[in-house]
């Protein structure tokens, strides 16, 4: 190509031959850098679908003989080929409502206190610490949950709150420790982190500019806080929950360890239940028979369609909601 | 440069290569529970052959059976000997029968918090039975009492503590439910995993002692060699022939020792409620799972080799680990059983 080109440029003008090289070198460059993200992009998409394909298509034994029945049966029965995944679907949804409800007050407080209101140093080390607690295995949680988290509970949390809130379904029966309640408090502690450091740096990034504004038309430092900064942040703290949802849902050593591991729909969130990713690791590898590692891999697709609709459903809720932040 | 490095490249490969050649590399996969002796014995094999390399994954006995069924392992270990189903599935996939080779013995013991109460328990099959299906509910039942005269059992709820991930552990305490309760047999089953008529799950050994040591007045089931290692109170069961026994190497042995004489020649036997006087009820083998043809003399010569040396000076490295030695009668068969490998 450069042989070709160098007859055709010598003949024009150096001026203009100069930024004509210039272009064409961009060019091909935007070209390239257009193609190269492209492929990223499309890889995702392409692995996405591809473990969609293969959950489908693996879990077809299953999904033909227990029909849409799969969803709504209770009983988990490996020795009599009686497979039903609501228990599961209905722990790993309780868990991880109850660790957002947890997590999401406390995340974005902490992400508030260390970006706007504490001094920069404190600010630093604290985030550091938080970062630290986002690299923990999760078997580490588990343990912690199980030996120290589930004495404390039993002892100090659910004693009081039984006798306050006893009267509500959510609160009855007896604790054993091991509870969709331990499994929400683990959980909430496994993915504050990641609510914690992405929205610090969020709110970091809002530009000054946006506070000074504020302030001096006279907000108190709460006010623009609240009502400048968070609305011009929303987005990407709705991120940050979105991937600590993501984590909750999918989270499966910590939450075994401290859930109970029964199959069953308690309305009490003291009792012990189970989820669909728990079950998975627990029962798979000693799976046999192809109708019960394809019920196993119908429940991996059922955690596909649940992560779904759950953040659908977050999505909405945020859509409606932030309206009338933004009105405020 | 390049004329330099070129030279020793190709020296390198070749000296990889031929390395390779000398050395026999077998790969298995399967059971957890024997995995420490398993790991002791290739780890004392391969000092005394410096050019075998044996590699194992404890990834669980289903898998262990599926790879080597597969083929993608030269053999498998399984807590639970294979069905029929999976014989013939073997059979057509690989177009030779499997071998079963027992290896070590294990057994599973009940164990127990209850405070106040520091001693032995002494469980009968029925107690074991009722208080797995639910059906005992509290630790003064009368049935729990008969058995316990001496002890204080308090008026309290018992809580049932079971393995929630699938596991030989598991397989072998419902077998024994199964053989003793005609009432498990038909609601429940044996299997890795069951559908537990009552209790928690807790994942691993580890997992349901973590809960058992967390929750007041529960009982739950854990591998003996795990119940030893980390000193957990467990109780004595009472044996086919009505007496207590409680779990430890011997009485294991004596199981196996019960059940050798109806020993099948494939090997493929339960050894729970074993018929003996000191047998402990709870027992069972572990297998190797080896292709009855290998198509490749290195590999057949090592296996069978490894086999004859872990049937003879290997059982004599079980008891250090706190697995219980096969008896005499059924390491004799099984030295005739290694010749049917071809």
């Amino acid at each position: 190509m450069n042989a070709a080109d160098t007859p055709l440029l010598q003949s024009t003008p150096p001026q203009p031959c100069r930024i004509r090289t210039f272009v064409r070198s961009l060019r091909p460059a935007d070209e390239a850098a257009y193609l190269i993200t492209l492929t990223a992009a499309g890889s995702i998409f392409a692995i996405t679908s591809l473990v969609l394909f293969e959950l489908f298509a693996n879990s077809s034994f299953s999904r033909h003989k227990f029909g849409w029945s799969f969803l709504f049966t209770q009983t988990w029965d490996p020795v009599a080929g009686q497979f039903g995944a609501l228990p599961f679907i209905y722990g790993t949804v309780v868990t991880s409502v109850l660790a957002l409800a947890i997590a999401v007050p406390m995340g974005i407080g902490a992400a508030i206190f260390l970006a706007e209101l504490a001094p920069p140093r404190v600010s630093n080390a604290l985030t550091f610490l938080i970062e630290l607690l986002a690299a923990v295995p999760s078997v580490i949680y588990g343990l912690l949950g199980i030996f120290i988290l589930v004495p404390i509970l039993q002892n100090y949390v659910v004693p009081p709150l039984q006798s306050v809130l006893g009267f509500t379904p959510l609160f009855q029966g007896p604790f054993y420790g091991v509870s969709y309640l331990s499994a929400g408090v683990v959980l909430s502690v496994m993915i504050v982190p990641f609510i914690v450091s992405v929205s610090r740096e969020i709110l970091i990034s809002v530009p000054k500019e946006q506070r000074e504004a504020s302030l001096a038309l006279g907000a108190t430092r709460w006010q623009t806080t609240w009502r400048v900064v968070m609305p011009y942040a929303h987005k990407g703290i709705y991120g940050s929950i979105f991937l600590a949802l993501a984590r909750a849902l999918g989270e499966t050593m910590a939450v075994t360890m401290v859930i109970g591991n029964t199959p069953q729909v308690k309305a009490s969130l003291l009792q012990p239940g189970y989820t669909i990713a728990a079950v998975i690791a627990n029962e798979f590898t000693e799976a046999t028979g192809d109708l019960y590692l394809s019920a196993l891999i119908e429940l991996g697709l059922v955690l596909f369609a649940v992560t779904f609709i759950l953040n659908g459903m977050a999505r909405l809720l945020i859509l409606t909601t932030s309206k009338y932040s933004v009105r405020s | 440069m390049i004329n330099k490095t070129w030279p020793t490249f190709l020296i390198c490969v070749l000296l990889l290569v031929t390395s390779a050649s000398a050395d026999v590399a077998l790969t298995g996969a399967g059971a957890t529970f024997p995995y420490p002796m398993y790991s002791k014995w290739f780890y004392a094999y391969q000092k005394l052959h410096p050019d075998i390399q044996i590699n194992y994954q404890s990834i669980g006995s289903g898998g262990g059976i599926k790879q080597v069924t597969e083929g993608t392992v030269d053999f498998g270990a399984s807590d639970g000997p294979m069905n029929d189903t999976q014989l013939q599935e073997f059979q057509s996939k690989r177009g030779t029968p499997v071998l079963h080779f027992p290896t070590v013995l294990g057994a599973d013991v009940p164990t127990y918090n209850i405070p106040g109460i520091s001693g032995e328990l002494k469980f009968t099959p029925e107690a074991l039975a009722g208080i797995f299906l639910g059906k005992i509910t509290k630790w003064n039942d009368p049935e729990l009492v008969k058995a316990n005269p001496d002890q204080k059992l308090p008026a309290h709820d018992l809580v049932v503590v079971h393995r929630s991930d699938g596991s030989g552990t598991t397989y072998v305490w419902v077998d024994y439910l199964a053989k003793i309760s005609p009432e498990w047999k038909q609601r429940v089953g044996v299997g890795t995993s069951v559908n537990w008529p009552v209790g928690l799950g807790g994942k691993g050994n580890e997992g349901v002692s973590g809960q058992i040591k967390q929750t007041a007045y529960s009982i739950g089931y854990v591998e003996l060699v795990y119940a030893v290692q980390n000193h957990l109170t467990y109780g004595q069961v009472k044996n086919a022939s009505g007496n207590f026994v409680k779990a430890e190497l011997a009485s294991v042995t004596a199981a196996a020792a019960g059940a050798a004489k109806s020993m099948p020649d494939d090997f493929r036997v339960s050894i729970t409620n074993s018929p003996g006087k000191s047998a402990y009820p709870i027992s069972s083998f572990t297998w190797l799972l080896v292709p009855q043809k290998i198509a490749d003399p290195a590999k057949k010569k090592v296996i069978t080799d490894f086999l004859h040396w872990m049937l003879t000076d290997g059982q004599d490295l079980t008891e250090a680990l706190a697995y219980a030695r096969l008896p005499k009668e059924v390491q004799a068969k099984e030295l005739k059983a290694i010749s049917r490998i071809q």
